[in-house]
């Protein structure tokens, strides 16, 4: 048996002359929650479509739970799933869609309630589905992706439109899912949330894979930063130029500089910026997060 | 398959949609038969487009069925838009990519909303026969229509007849509704095209050239509906060619349709 939920080796998809996911290759083992990024547009949607045979590969393999994606018939009954935000039928209630659902896929219907529970639309379980707000709409989808009860769970920014505690409560979901053993592979732009939840990630730019492997080991690869921020803000080139001189790589990135080095490099940065005249209202050692890491790493910022 | 069958009745059960259409059926099969027997004298007509159906053609075993004979086409409309509007609306409101990602086999998902909406035209059918077969019984002896030979076997085998050909030509309508809806992808559009190609463009057609009616696909299951005009008789579309055009077009869009969606992205 397969110790892998998901495994992808070159698979592509190409429209026209525009390659929309190019020669990907990942693996996400089982039992663990993968953070799926990449900047708009760079193939996250096409990637999650292909394995879930809505869309046709126009290149390489893969395997879902051990099962071929050429034959989804034979992996998508374990296999829960929210693409692109959720879709119902508006005339009817939220529990109606999922019965309708629940009856399409085979599953009991004795579920449906206890997931509307779940994730919190209980009491709003008879309402029809066009009286939902966006939170509430995404809510369902969560819950519909839930009905199997299933061994992979596949969710495309799956917090669109939730509160902080909406969020909060999915993040709580997903890592109690994890725990009994279900797999999450998860995209989302608020890579504040994935930094918190993911074991695993894949980085896509641009429709190719640009990391793939544990987030403890891409966070610990990364240069740790000292952000600084002087009194006056025209001082930002300056102590730019300082940290350039001084051998670092760094940038102004929300009105600091970041600038790669070890803590203890602060100190000498510090005194630097008096001799040059300047006086630092901030001076953080950290290491980079997420977001950092996901701007350096596809150049988007 | 019938996990989507019954899926799909689950769907097409909701008031709006059921009550609205069956309301519909009721209102039209009592009017079209009513206008049968309360216009019987009128010099207008008291059929479609003028035609005069006398009392002698009333009083035939088949008098009890011209009612529902002649709604039958109008049901035919009405299963098109029905059959177009839940295929389109899967894409328009997204739901597709649930449908199959719930049941990937889309054949199978093709054939189960097909049987579906099959049973759902088929309630819609039984109503109309029962109403316009009522309003004709309630409605003959004042008419001075004589109903004696309604109720024998010959009645009961024209009840029967008008029947099959009716569930043949809804069915057929719906279908072509169905290909409109895989092929258009949006409710509105399927819909107004079907439904102006049935009306108006047709008649136009057939108005500016009468020959072209033996090949009009409405103008074939229009006659499926009607029984077709007796063979030999140099007028109108025979049963057996309505029957054989009106199949293949029917035949050679749902290929057409069911290939195209097996084989296209669901990127929506």
């Amino acid at each position: 048996m397969s110790n892998t939920a998901i495994s992808v080796r070159d698979l592509s998809k190409k429209y026209g002359e525009r390659m929309a996911v190019s020669h990907a290759t990942f693996e996400v083992p089982l039992g663990t929650i993968c953070g799926f990024v990449g900047p708009n547009g760079s193939g996250k949607t096409t990637t999650m479509r292909m394995l879930l045979g809505l869309i046709t590969p126009t290149g390489g393999t893969g395997e879902i739970l051990g099962e071929s994606i050429k034959h989804p018939e034979k992996y998508l009954p374990r296999v829960g799933a929210m693409i692109e935000g959720p879709a119902f039928y508006p005339a009817l209630s939220g529990k109606e869609n999922l019965n309708y659902l629940a009856n399409l896929g085979g599953f009991s219907t004795d579920r449906v309630q206890h997931l509307l529970e779940q994730v919190g639309l209980g009491d709003r379980a008879k309402s029809k589905y066009k009286t939902y707000s966006l939170g509430m709409k995404q809510r369902l989808g969560i819950a519909a992706a839930l009905l199997p009860n299933p061994k992979l769970l596949m969710l495309d920014e799956p917090t669109n439109g939730l509160d902080p505690e909406g969020i909060q409560e999915v993040r709580a979901l997903l890592r109690s899912l994890a725990n009994d053993g279900t797999s999450v592979f998860v995209s989302s732009h608020l890579l504040s949330e994935l930094e918190l939840i993911s074991d695993y990630l894949v980085m896509l730019r641009k429709g190719e894979v640009v990391f793939t492997g544990k987030m403890s080991d891409l966070m610990l690869s990364q240069q740790p930063v000292v952000i600084a921020r002087g009194a006056n803000e025209d001082d930002l080139e300056l102590l730019l130029s300082i940290a350039k001189v001084a051998g670092h790589q760094a940038v102004i990135r929300d009105g600091a500089v970041h600038v790669e080095g070890p803590a203890s490099w602060a100190v000498d940065f510090n005194r630097a910026a008096f001799n040059a005249g300047i006086t630092l209202s901030q001076l953080t050692p950290q290491l980079p997060n997420l977001e950092e890491t996901f701007f350096e790493m596809t150049g988007e910022k | 398959m019938w996990n989507i069958v019954f899926s799909e009745l689950r769907k097409l059960r909701r008031p709006t949609l059921f009550l609205g259409t069956m309301g519909a059926v009721v209102f039209f099969s009592a009017l079209f038969s009513s206008l049968l027997f309360l216009l019987i004298d009128s010099p207008q007509g008291n059929a479609d487009r003028g035609r005069v159906v006398t009392r002698e053609v009333l009083s035939l075993a088949t008098g009890g069925v011209q009612g529902f004979s002649s709604v039958g086409g109008f049901l035919g409309i009405i299963a098109l838009c029905v059959f177009a509007a839940q295929t389109a609306q899967e894409y328009t409101y997204g739901t597709l990519r649930n449908i199959l990602v719930r049941q990937p086999g889309r054949l199978r998902v093709l054939a189960g909303k097909f049987i579906a909406m099959g049973f759902f035209a088929l309630v819609m059918i039984i109503l109309s026969a029962i109403i316009s077969v009522a309003a004709s019984v309630i409605l003959a002896p004042r008419a001075k229509v004589s109903t004696d030979l309604w109720f024998g076997a010959d009645g009961r085998h024209a009840l029967l007849t008008t029947f099959i050909n009716i569930i043949i030509s809804v069915v057929g309508f719906g279908t072509i509704g169905m290909v409109l809806g895989l092929l258009l992808r949006s409710p509105i559009s399927a819909i107004s095209f079907g439904v102006l190609w049935l009306l108006i463009v047709e008649n136009l057609l057939i108005a500016v050239k009468n020959s072209l009616e033996e090949w009009m696909p409405g103008a074939q299951l229009a006659a499926i509906a009607s029984g077709g005009a007796p063979s030999g008789m140099g007028t109108g579309i025979e049963y057996s060619h309505a029957l054989t055009i009106g199949g293949l077009y029917v035949a050679v869009g749902a290929v057409i349709a069911s290939i195209l969606f097996v084989r296209r992205d669901v990127s929506n």
